[in-house]
């Protein structure tokens, strides 16, 4: 910190300085993986450097909840020409989803992680890293640029967690996301240049301030399109989904559990960021009419995403055009721009991401065992994998929103928030939708505990420990918040209240 | 010992206790069955003796669980009607789990543990129901009612079972989510709060059309109690284990409907709000309609609890037209109603599967002169019948007494008519199994042979129930007492 009093107590020094470890430690620690080679050590490391960046996550939401939001200057070179990281109540919030979420999935690695090779899993773990320091870096970043370097940071790695897959598929589909995600970043990199050209500044604070002070110009708003469509492909809003359903279908069973709790959430942080703080709700919602385009279309991904999961013959391809439905719900908070449903748009961000993440790992476990995720495989599967499948009916339940889960408070607010703008028919087609839910939810418990195992098959145990206690840990996240919601929708809706005045 | 509000959290959680005993005892049916009967004889005995008197004084015990969302609580308090209705269910549990041991050994059902625990868990729903502080809460359990319900209906994995869950799931939480949780929002959107206020929730809130379209949302949403056009599930439901229809078709899962219904005509809308502004008038016409329907359906079908299904069908939209009526009197009668019908219906339900254990006998049809081989069974039937049609000096003759005296009251003449002519018809779709039990010759390959009834633990619970009926003829008036706490200043 720049212009800091000798500090007789050390340990002061050391506390301030921690933010900055939760993208610098999973940078440092990639390569030192890479220099290990061995799978076991690796994975300790890496499970480290998760654990330490998600206590540093709630240490941070804790300052913020303490004091307010605060910048870290990097090498104490103050903005604008130094880098700086932010942190308000919003970003605090999504770290520690991002990290808990890793630090849980990745607990499981040892036991799931059957696609790879053990001698060549030290590459995983780097990779894993990578990605993560990307992730950290979008949600942390103070200024424009350096959202865009980590943006394709976490993009690149993402290609290469997704393309280990297994089978041929995966390449095919890691390429798509390759092309799209390229395709999401330059737009996102067009905008941020015009935003230069318009205000002449790359920290993100500073652009806010110009842009509200200078009439906006059509520049400002084309760059705002640009950036909304860009991080649109990132965040999957329909159409601009195409990448997500095959990479998450051939992906490795943990990384889909990762990617779609972690990238896409940290993806709509930046595209809320953007929209609220940067252009302002006046710009972005009078102006330029956004909500004619995003309203629209998350509830067209609602419907049409859910529809498409019920009739998914694979299970893991069912939860990820899911998926693409939540991302409709939580892009429809935003787009309904009041205070509830704002808050309902980031609590289910954590919501979503415990409970998708819950789900993909448990279907890891039946993965593991059965040697598929098909639906008609899983026959029987309740009787046969009973903590497993207990667990995945849960997360499922959370999907649904039935109270005393996770996904009923995001609904709640949700719901609110469309009675708030005055449009009950958002309302009841929010209600209506995850009706959808019940149907693609319900159509695997009826296979699980209510049909006979096929004949002759094989006697499967239950999933391996390393994978069934995450589940469970995840599961246990998808109850508690659900009944006591102090430490996520509370922090949510100061997050929206600041986020609906400009501020972080 | 808990104090009155301790209890009733514990009350809740307690069946919970049953199910983990279920799960410990899973190979020794003997002493898991034990523990059933000591979770649910001390759920009752705890009701009675821990919150029984605090309600009975006058109190609101009331025990808050958790900040569900900001500013909305998980919370229990107990006013008269739930008091009436959680000493409906968990009395009856009891009764019923006797019944169940005589009935799943005597049909040799699979999957017995995952029945029993999943029955204890609807108790636990039932509960919650009845003592919720808050519409939330209620919410809470009457999702969890439907959740724990859905594997008793499926419970024999055939495809008719199969079938049959997703009707149930598909109408109870397809309304629930779609009507119900859509009215809770908006009704929090309004008045800032969910919870049960004495006098109305929303009174001096919302006017004109909006009452109406409120009502509606709620009580459609509220497909438990079975107002048609979303009555369907129930009669689906018929493919359960018959303690499942007997306990949870006829009561629990039934009654947490109507008792819904009754809670938010008089806590949420506030019965001046509903009479003022008329908002109720066309609840009466469809509550009317489904009580005539569903009865003229039931006299027209030969299965044994198909029949039953739709006569509850029919008896629910009792209690629904009494709460649209909207005063002292009528929602008083619906409160008696919840009790009276309880036990009447749940002794027609026990012997309709003592039919099925002890004579494999399931249709209508079938049972000419199984009386002579089965009195004790058919005697509980005629009392319970007599009860449900609501002939002194049974239970059922006061509810419906105080119903068609609220109904006249209002002025209502047509809906004194209905509960009139609905009376007539229940005569016609109970009385005909009487008919043929007692009064005609039973099949010659039948005709020898004696008594033989069903097992005694299929026999002893309708004795029991019918004994029930009678006994509240004459102490119905305990219950009025208690009820008229709901809707005094």
């Amino acid at each position: 910190m720049s212009g800091h009093p000798a500090d007789p107590h050390g340990a002061v020094h050391w506390i301030e300085h921690l933010p900055i470890l939760i993208v610098a430690a999973p940078l440092l620690a990639a390569p030192i993986c890479v220099v290990l080679r061995r799978a076991r050590a690796a994975w300790t490391l890496a499970m480290a450097v998760t654990w330490g960046a998600f206590a540093t996550a709630i240490h941070i939401l804790s300052r913020v909840s303490a004091e307010g939001s605060f910048s870290y200057e990097v090498g104490n070179w103050a903005p604008p020409l130094g880098i700086e990281l932010r942190f308000g109540f919003f970003n605090a919030l999504v770290l520690v989803i991002v990290t808990g979420i890793s630090a849980v999935v990745l607990s499981s690695a040892p036991g799931s992680l059957r696609e790879i090779p053990r001698e060549r899993q030290y590459l995983f773990y780097a990779t894993f890293l990578l990605c993560m320091t990307g992730l950290m870096g979008i949600t942390s970043a103070g200024d424009a640029f350096n959202v865009f370097v980590f943006l394709e940071i976490s993009a690149l790695s993402g290609y290469a967690l997704i393309a280990q897959g297994g089978t041929p598929r995966a390449l095919t589909s890691a390429f798509r996301y390759l092309v799209m995600g390229t395709v999401g970043g330059t737009f996102f990199l067009i905008g941020v240049g015009m935003l230069y050209m318009v205000t002449g500044t790359l920290n993100m604070a500073d652009m806010a301030e110009r842009l509200a002070a200078a009439d906006a110009s059509r520049t400002a708003l084309i760059a705002l399109a640009a950036i909304v469509v860009g991080l649109g492909i990132k965040t999957a809003l329909v159409p601009l989904h195409s990448w997500l359903p095959d990479a998450y279908t051939f992906a490795p069973a943990m990384v889909t559990a990762f990617i779609a709790a972690t990238a896409t959430k940290v993806a709509y942080y930046a595209l809320a960021t953007f929209v609220f703080r940067i252009f302002g709700r006046e710009m972005a919602f009078e102006r330029l009419g956004l909500a004619h385009v995003l309203l629209p279309l998350s509830l067209i991904a609602m419907f049409v995403a859910s529809a498409v999961a019920i009739f998914a013959k694979d299970v893991k391809r069912m939860l990820a055009f899911s998926s693409l439905a939540q991302v409709g719900y939580m892009v429809l908070g935003l787009a309904l721009c009041n205070k509830s449903g704002l808050t309902g748009g980031i609590v289910h961000l954590f919501n979503h991401a415990v409970t998708k993440s819950a789900l993909f790992l448990a279907l890891a476990g039946i993965a593991l065992r059965l040697g598929s995720t098909r639906l008609e495989d899983l026959r029987g599967i309740g009787k046969r994998m009973p903590l497993t499948s207990f667990a995945f009916v849960l997360g499922g339940l959370s999907l649904i929103g039935v109270p005393l889960t996770v996904g009923f408070v995001s609904k709640w607010y949700l719901v609110l928030g469309a009675f708030e703008s005055g449009n009950t028919a958002i309302a009841v087609l929010i209600l209506l939708s995850s009706l959808l839910a019940v149907v693609y939810i319900w159509r695997v418990v009826e296979v699980a505990y209510f049909s006979e195992p096929p004949e002759g098959a094989e006697p499967v145990k239950e999933a391996p420990w390393s994978v069934l206690v995450p589940t469970w840990v995840l599961i246990g996240a998808v109850i508690y918040f659900g009944i006591s919601t102090q430490a996520t929708a509370a922090v949510a809706e100061r997050a929206a209240e600041l986020l609906m005045m400009g501020q972080l | 010992m808990p104090d009155a509000s301790q209890a009733t959290a514990l009350a809740v959680l307690w069946p919970l206790l049953g199910l983990v005993l279920n799960a410990l005892f899973r190979k020794r049916e003997n002493l898991r069955e034990t523990g059933t009967i000591l979770v649910s004889s001390s759920l009752f005995l705890g009701v009675v003796t821990l919150i029984l008197p605090a309600v009975l004084r006058g109190g609101r015990p009331r025990f808050e669980i958790a900040e569900m969302l900001p500013g909305l609580p998980l919370a229990f308090e107990v006013e008269p009607l739930g008091m009436v209705f959680a000493l409906i269910a968990s009395g009856l549990w009891i009764v019923t789990t006797l019944y169940s041991i005589g009935y799943m050994r005597g049909h040799h059902e699979k999957n017995q543990t995952r029945f029993y625990m999943c029955f204890a868990m609807a108790i636990t729903g039932a509960l919650g129901v009845a003592f919720a502080a808050n519409m939330l809460t209620l919410f809470v359990f009457y999702e969890f009612i439907t959740i724990s319900t859905y594997p008793l209906v499926t419970h024999h994995g055939t495809e008719e079972a199969k079938k049959a869950g997703r009707v149930y799931l598909g109408v109870l939480m397809g309304t629930s989510i779609a009507f119900l949780l859509l009215a809770m929002v908006w009704t929090y959107h309004i008045a800032g709060s969910t919870d049960f206020v004495p006098g109305g929730l929303l009174a001096g809130k919302v006017e004109g059309p909006l009452v109406a379209v409120l009502l509606a949302l709620y009580v459609f949403g509220t497909a438990k109690a079975a107002v048609m056009p979303f009555h369907r599930w129930l009669p689906a439901a018929m493919v359960a284990p018959t303690p499942v229809s007997a306990l949870l078709h006829a009561v629990a899962v039934v009654k947490a409907g109507v008792f819904t219904v009754t809670k938010v005509v008089v806590y949420v809308f506030g019965i001046d709000l509903l009479t003022e502004t008329g908002a109720s008038v066309w609840l009466m016409w469809a509550a009317g309609f489904t009580v005539i329907a569903a009865s003229i359906v039931a006299i027209r079908k030969d299965n044994l609890k198909a029949r039953l299904a739709y006569s509850t069908i029919s008896q629910l939209s009792y209690i629904v037209l009494g709460a649209a009526i909207a005063n002292t009197l009528s929602i008083t009668g619906a409160g008696m109603h919840i009790a009276m019908h309880a036990f009447g219906k749940i002794t027609l339900f026990f012997v309709a599967g003592a039919l099925m254990v002890g004579a494999h006998k399931t249709e209508v049809s079938q049972l000419n002169g199984i009386g002579r081989r089965m009195p004790f069974t058919m005697l509980a039937y005629l009392v319970g019948s007599l009860s449900v049609i609501g002939l002194p000096p049974l239970g059922g003759s006061w509810s419906k007494w105080y119903l068609a005296l609220g109904a006249a009251e209002a002025g209502q003449l047509v809906m004194v008519g209905v509960y009139m002519v609905s009376s007539l018809l229940s005569i016609g779709y109970l009385m005909p199994v009487v008919g043929r039990a007692f009064l005609l010759d039973p099949p010659p390959e039948e005709a020898a042979g004696g008594i033989r009834e069903a097992p005694f633990f299929c026999v002893l619970p309708p004795v029991l129930t019918a004994i029930g009926c009678v006994v509240l003829f004459f102490y119905a008036d305990s219950i009025y007492q208690l009820l008229q706490g709901i809707t005094a200043p």
